[in-house]
Parts: structure tokens; C-alpha cells; sequence
């Protein structure tokens, strides 16, 4: 009664299960909704892996491959370019590649499977920018001791030609080297490796 | 009946009328909503310039809710549509390039009218006690209206568009544990694509604009609870009349409606200036690099957001890695933004009005305003704008160094707050208002 100050427990506890029931069930209504974000089926089966043919690929070329929309890079290194990426050592801030921004295989100097073929995702580290490819010959711009490698416009990150990142960017790691294998010499799945996507 | 306890309206100078608005408010709190918000809410009567720019923010909301509408009528969000259904709506609807150039320049519009309106708090301590919640309430209008800006800049699907939402989207990945699968959520895809347009285009023209019609109306309801503030920064409750109204108030209609016409007369000269002649307001309003479509394999050379945004842009660039993760900088942006919450807390002055204030919070005032503003020149710039120091200072970019030091001024300015406002040696305030 509206006079009976004394509470009553029972109905207290009522309402508190059923405050707790309704919370519950509103946070379970929620996650259809919040479900519904995640990539759709369909936006799986287009992220799935992409086959690229090297064959064509001369020594010192690029090729770029879409995969998950995003650019992948295919550069047949030099004996130049390999030789370069010694002499940055010193410049970069990753040499070794102690971040895990690449699959184990490719955890050497070069960065790759075989030397002088690099694969690597075309997206900056820092913000996710596009990075432009700018050879030893772009010393005008670079520098005089550029040896070849890649340049994020927006915001200034430059990367060796194995997407080693150099010291004073604002990229923090080096470039991602994606998952990959060869299905023969001149066909690459990437994307996907022996142990799968 | 409850119908006939309550008075007959008189005094419209017409019978039918009388009767009229007699028989809704015997149904509808018409007569006591206008008295309490209108006809007797007292404002200060000595509301100065800055005063203008909270009406007109709520006018520029009521455009771009009106412009928006009209959009979407033509608008696709889809990405194989978009950027050529923008095209068209600016090509070949009757009249469509008036409507989204008012939407694309009432964006920006909004934003000066804000930072104005806030900048008038910081001025008069409008932040100040009894008014602690009206100011969370309006960082929440500024939070929306980030959103909004920038779930917007997604649609016409122009290069800026995407690598925009794409380095604003990676912020989130820097999150540690949960960053990537945040992003990707966000997304709904690996990459930015049709289905993170769609819901974009779902949050900016239904979900936000709820949740911000919703906080201007608490905001509104909290300001006419606690009463308006005003350029000496007293309260004029204090002095009251017999009939319990403030001496120095003035009900705000027809006083202020009066005055707030005045402003919006002359914002619509200005704004239809800008629309007719300046839509793209030299790349600031509508930057050039949107004209051109998306293209998720090619970047831009030069990514910058809109002006509204860039100080707090500068603030992420300027902050290093640390363990090599970026997230320091993500955290410096958004605590940047956020520290506004707490800024009735910070100040601990002993008078609310600038006019009555020290030294020392009129120099922190004008050192935050001036970082503000280079800070977001800053941000509209590559870091490469001012050359390079010597090798003395490690060839550092000069403009990174300028934003660091910036950086630091805008965090100290709110760390040292509390000091500052405390010994400030403040100026008595006087019992009424001045003009």
C-alpha cells in the first residue's frame, strides 16, 4: 500500500530480475544488428586468392596485382637492387624484419621467397596510402643516396625495395609482405599459402 | 473536465482565433510552451556579436536537413553509381547544383558557426557552473557533427572521399588487440567498398541526424533550465522584480528573435555569396582531388582532410610511433577532442567573463587560439610545406616541429588550466550587467 513505507523485498527482487532478464534480452536483440557489419558473404568470396603470371616480368620491372582491392607489387629485383638494400641497412628501422609484417618464409634480407622476386602489399603502414615506386633513378627527388624503393605522398614514409620502412617516417613498420606461394616458376597465389588463406 | 480548467486565449485581436487557439491549448501546452520558451524566457539584455552564432548554427542545421532531403531524392549509394549520380544531380537536375552546393557549403558553415559558438563559451564562461551539462551536451552536438562530416565526405565517392575514409578508418586498426577486426567491421569488407558506402550513407542521413536533432533539443531544454549566460558572466537571476522576472533580462521574443533575424540576414548574404561565386572556397569547402572518382589503386599525392577537421589532424601527424604502432597519435587526436568534456572542471576561475579575467587566462586563451589555427593550416598542408631544418636539427621537417610545439601548447593550455584560472588575478564583477 502507498502508506506501507517498509520495502518489500520480494517485489524488489522482482523487478530487478526483471530489469536483468529485459537488459539481457535487449543486448541479445542487438547482435543481429551488430552482426550485420561484419563482411557479407559475398565480400569473403572477393577477398579470396588471386593468381598472378610473372612470366612477362623483366628484370627491374613492376607489376601490380589486385587482391582484397588492394595494390599487390610484383618486382623482379635486379642484382642492383638486391645489392642496394645491404647498403640501407643502417637507414631503415626494421633491417631484420623483427615485426611480424611478413609470413615466416619471407623472414630474410630480401624479404621473399626466392630473392629476386618481392611480393608485397602496396599499401603504406602508417595510414594506409598507396605508396608510388620511385627507382634509383628518381635521385633528383630522393636524394642523391636514394637506391630505389617507394615513397607514401601523403605523409612522407619511404620504403627500401624489399618495403623496409627508413628511419623518421611516420609509417611505424615495414610494408606487408602478403601470404603467398608458387604454384610453378612464373605462377603466384597470393593471398594463400601451403598452410592456407 | 480538464478542457475547461484552463483559461481561454485572448488577445490575438481576432474572435475566431481566439477560439481557435483556445481549443488547442485546452489540448496542447501551447500557450505555457511559448511563454516558457519564448515569449517569457528572459535573456541577458546586453547579448553581444557571438551571441548570433547558436541560431544560426540551428539554422544551418534546418538547411542541411532541407538540401539533404532533396538529395538523396537523386543521390545513389552505390559504389558503380555514386560519384556519377552526384554528377548528375549537379548537371542535369533542374536546380540540383544549388541544392548540394548549399549542403556542401552549409558542412562547412556549420562548423564556423560551432566554433564560434564554442569559442563564445570559452570567452564568457558559458562552460561554467550551473551550465556543466548544456556544454556536455553541445560536445556532443560537435561529436555528431564530426560524424556526420565525415560519413558524409564518403558519398560522392570522389578520390578524397575514399582515401579519406580510408586513413580516418585505419586509425581504428591501431587499436591494439581488437584494431584490425574493428576495422574490418567497420568496413564490412577488406577494403572500403559498396557495402561501407551503404551504411555510411544509412548513418548519415537517418541514424546521426536523429541522435542530433535529440541533443540540440537537451541542449536547448538545459539552457532554458539554468537561464542564458552573457558577456559579463553573471547571473542576472540574482536581481529580480517583484513579479519574480530578471531586471536584467529581456524575453527573448520579440527582443531576441528580433536581433537572431538581423544575423540570419546577413549569414544569407554571406552564405548565397559563397554558393553562387565560392562553392569550392578555394579547395577548402570542396577539395579538388574529389572531382575525381574513386580509385582504391591509386592514391592521391596529397591526402588532407576538410578544413574542419585539421587541427586535429596535424595533432595525429605530429605525434611519433611509438613500439612501433601509431597508436600514441590516435590517442593524442582523441584526447584532443575529448578533453572538452572536462572543461567545466578545469576552470577554476573566480569570475566566468573573459572581461573580468587576468592576464594569465587571456594569454593562455590567445596562445590556444593561435595553435588552433596553425594547427589546422597545418593540417591542410604536406609536412614537406616549410622546408627542412639544417642537418644541426636533423633535417627535420620544419612544419612537424611547428605542430609538435603546437600540440604541446593545446594540451597545456587545458593540463594547466586549473592553475592558471586559480591565481589569475581577476577583476571584481560588477552586480548588473554593462553594455
Amino acid at each position: 500500500m502507498s502508506d506501507d513505507k517498509r520495502l518489500n523485498k520480494t517485489r524488489r527482487n522482482l523487478v530487478i530480475a526483471t530489469c536483468a532478464a529485459g537488459g539481457a534480452a535487449s543486448v541479445a536483440a542487438a547482435v543481429p544488428f551488430a552482426a550485420s557489419w561484419m563482411p557479407s558473404e559475398r565480400a569473403k568470396a572477393g577477398g579470396a586468392a588471386v593468381e598472378a603470371d610473372i612470366s612477362k616480368l623483366e628484370p627491374g620491372q613492376i607489376m601490380t596485382v589486385e587482391w582484397r582491392s588492394k595494390p599487390v607489387w610484383i618486382v623482379r629485383r635486379t642484382k642492383e637492387m638486391l645489392d642496394g638494400l645491404a647498403s640501407v641497412d643502417s637507414k631503415v628501422s626494421d633491417p631484420a624484419s623483427d615485426v611480424p609484417m611478413q609470413p615466416e618464409y619471407a623472414k630474410n634480407e630480401y624479404r621473399s621467397i626466392k630473392p629476386e622476386v618481392l611480393v608485397l602489399v602496396g599499401i603504406c603502414s602508417h595510414l594506409g596510402c598507396s605508396p608510388q615506386s620511385k627507382p634509383a633513378e628518381a635521385k633528383a627527388e630522393m636524394g642523391a643516396d636514394w637506391v630505389g624503393g617507394f615513397f607514401c605522398p601523403c605523409h612522407g614514409s619511404k620504403f627500401d625495395l624489399a618495403g623496409r620502412v627508413y628511419k623518421g617516417a611516420p609509417a611505424p613498420v615495414n610494408l606487408e609482405v602478403p601470404k603467398y606461394t608458387y604454384l610453378s616458376d612464373n605462377r603466384i597465389l597470393i593471398g594463400e599459402d601451403k598452410k592456407g588463406a | 473536465m480538464a478542457a475547461t480548467e484552463k483559461p481561454p486565449v485572448s488577445g490575438s485581436g481576432s474572435v475566431a482565433l481566439d477560439g481557435l487557439l483556445t481549443w488547442i491549448d485546452q489540448r496542447f501546452p501551447l500557450i505555457s510552451t511559448w511563454k516558457a520558451h519564448l515569449a517569457e524566457y528572459y535573456a541577458p539584455k546586453n547579448f553581444n556579436f557571438w551571441y548570433y552564432f547558436g541560431s544560426l548554427a540551428m539554422l544551418v542545421l534546418a538547411i542541411q536537413i532541407v538540401t539533404g532531403i532533396f538529395l538523396t531524392m537523386n543521390y545513389k549509394p552505390d559504389a558503380n553509381l555514386a560519384f556519377a549520380s552526384v554528377e548528375y544531380i549537379m548537371r542535369e537536375v533542374p536546380g540540383g547544383w544549388i541544392i548540394r552546393y548549399m549542403h556542401s557549403t552549409g558542412a562547412s558553415a556549420f562548423f564556423i558557426c560551432v566554433y564560434l559558438h564554442m569559442f563564445r563559451a570559452l570567452l564568457y564562461g558559458s562552460h561554467r557552473k550551473p551550465r556543466e551539462l548544456m556544454w556536455i551536451f553541445g560536445v556532443l552536438i560537435y561529436l555528431c557533427l564530426m560524424a556526420e562530416a565525415f560519413f558524409g565526405y564518403l558519398l560522392p565517392w570522389g578520390q578524397m572521399s575514399y582515401w579519406g575514409a580510408q586513413v580516418i578508418i585505419n586509425l581504428f586498426s591501431a587499436i591494439p588487440l581488437i584494431g584490425p577486426d574493428l576495422s574490418l567491421w567497420i568496413r564490412g569488407d577488406y577494403v572500403i567498398s559498396d557495402a561501407t558506402l551503404n551504411r555510411f550513407f544509412a548513418l548519415h542521413v537517418i541514424a546521426i541526424p536523429l541522435v542530433l536533432l535529440g541533443l540540440v533539443m537537451a541542449h536547448l531544454l538545459a539552457l532554458h533550465e539554468v537561464g542564458s549566460n552573457n558577456p559579463d558572466g553573471i547571473e542576472i537571476k540574482k536581481h529580480k522584480d517583484a513579479n519574480g522576472v530578471p531586471l536584467d533580462g529581456i524575453p527573448f521574443h520579440p527582443y531576441y528573435t528580433v536581433k537572431d533575424i538581423l544575423g540570419v540576414v546577413v549569414f544569407m548574404i554571406v552564405f548565397a555569396f559563397i554558393v553562387f561565386f565560392a562553392p569550392e572556397m578555394g579547395g577548402y569547402f570542396l577539395e579538388y582531388n574529389n572531382f575525381v572518382p574513386a580509385d582504391p589503386l591509386q592514391t592521391p599525392a596529397h591526402i588532407a582532410p576538410v578544413w574542419y577537421f585539421t587541427p586535429y589532424y596535424s595533432i595525429l601527424r605530429a605525434v611519433p610511433p611509438l613500439f612501433n604502432s601509431q597508436f600514441p597519435g590516435v590517442v593524442a587526436m582523441g584526447v584532443s577532442v575529448m578533453v572538452l568534456f572536462v572543461l567545466p572542471w578545469l576552470d577554476r576561475g573566480a569570475v566566468r567573463s573573459i572581461r573580468y579575467r587576468g592576464t594569465h587566462f587571456k594569454g593562455a586563451l590567445a596562445a590556444f587560439v593561435i595553435v588552433f589555427l596553425v594547427l589546422g593550416y597545418l593540417g591542410t598542408e604536406p609536412i614537406t610545406v616549410w622546408g627542412q631544418f639544417g642537418a644541426w636539427l636533423g633535417n627535420a621537417d620544419r612544419a612537424t616541429v611547428a605542430a609538435r610545439i603546437c600540440t604541446v601548447i593545446y594540451f597545456l593550455f587545458f593540463i594547466l588550466m586549473p592553475w592558471y584560472t586559480k591565481v589569475d588575478k581577476t577583476k571584481p564583477e560588477p552586480e548588473r550587467v554593462t553594455h
